[in-house]
């Protein structure tokens, strides 16, 4: 079970609810992956067109919980203001911090996601930052009192994978809280390769929205988080330089 | 009398029947939405859609989109 703050889910794929090619695609998606936190982002509404679909309000929420997220803050104050407007939804006391740092490697930016998560805690919100692989700003974090960390693979939309195994394995290591690969994943090799370095969980988005087909990218994405994780449970076999042999190497039958 | 409001950054007119927060998404169609309500910068929780609506209000609608 993956166990955030008072919360428990069965599945470690959390899943982001933008830019799917249409409602019906994303709903079979979003429930052919069986996550359980699903991300969303906060915008006004386009009250002149407000007979728009809107992809929350088909959902049955009571199996869902809800993760908003901060984008669009690129200060401490911007993020928790949108916090607070989320919490105001009466729907969710879950905040993934995202605030940018650089608008083209959309990279976070450390010193105000460090100051929105002690801001965000001290109004009592469970408090899921979307960090960069800096391990020593994830122990500062962890320190602070955060729910969970979610360092980023790559950067977010990049589906490049995982650039620095060894930052995130320092952070899984270190951290007394859950750690969520989030951000950079193109594939379910991705997927399997954080959770086999030991990461309690995964949130993606793209990776599944701009797959040709993203229900069936939605289910090998969830089979990949399940490979991934058992295979780090049973316990790797050693790396070696050279070969050894399977068969065994008495009673060779050969002359 | 008619009062003028900011509405999600634009100028709208409130007729008068339109008293309080909550009517005003009634009258936009929005009673049943999920969102939430900003008036003049401070968050509205849900018990406090019977706030009145006054001339010069700045009212943001808000809600959740698909995201990241």
């Amino acid at each position: 079970m993956l166990k955030i703050a008072d919360k428990e889910f069965s599945s470690r794929l959390l899943l982001g609810t933008g830019k799917y090619p249409s409602f019906d695609i994303q709903k079979q998606a979003v429930a052919v992956s069986e996550a359980e936190i699903l991300t969303f982002a906060v915008r006004r509404m386009d009250i002149f067109e407000a007979s728009q679909p809107n992809f929350l309000e088909q959902l049955d929420l009571t199996r869902y919980t809800l993760l908003p997220n901060t984008a669009g803050a690129s200060t401490a104050e911007e993020a928790v203001h949108i916090a607070r407007l989320a919490k105001a939804s009466g729907l969710c006391d879950m905040v993934k911090v995202e605030i940018i740092g650089c608008s083209r490697s959309l990279l976070p930016d450390p010193v105000e996601t460090l100051r929105a998560s002690e801001m965000l805690l001290e109004e009592g919100f469970i408090v899921l930052p979307y960090t960069s692989d800096d391990v020593v700003l994830a122990r500062k974090l962890c320190e602070l009192g955060v729910h969970a960390i979610m360092p980023g693979a790559a950067p977010i939309g990049s589906g490049r994978g995982i650039l620095n195994p060894l930052n995130l394995s320092f952070i899984i290591e270190q951290s007394n809280v859950p750690v969520i690969i989030d951000a950079g994943v193109g594939s379910p090799k991705d997927a399997a390769f954080a959770m086999e370095l030991g990461a309690d969980g995964v949130l993606l988005n793209t990776a599944v929205s701009e797959a040709a087909n993203p229900v069936m990218m939605a289910e090998a994405m969830k089979l990949a988080i399940e490979a991934g994780r058992l295979g780090y449970k049973a316990g790797r076999m050693p790396v070696r330089d050279y070969g050894v042999a399977s068969s065994p190497t008495e009673g060779l039958v050969t002359t | 009398m008619e009062k003028m409001i900011d509405l999600n950054g634009n100028s709208y007119p409130v007729i008068p029947e339109v008293e309080t927060i909550q009517q005003l998404l009634e009258h936009l169609g929005l009673g049943d939405r999920i969102l939430i309500v900003e008036k003049n910068k401070e968050i509205l929780q849900k018990d406090h859609y019977d706030a009145p609506i006054m001339d010069r209000d700045q009212i943001e609608i808000i809600h959740f989109v698909g995201g990241g």
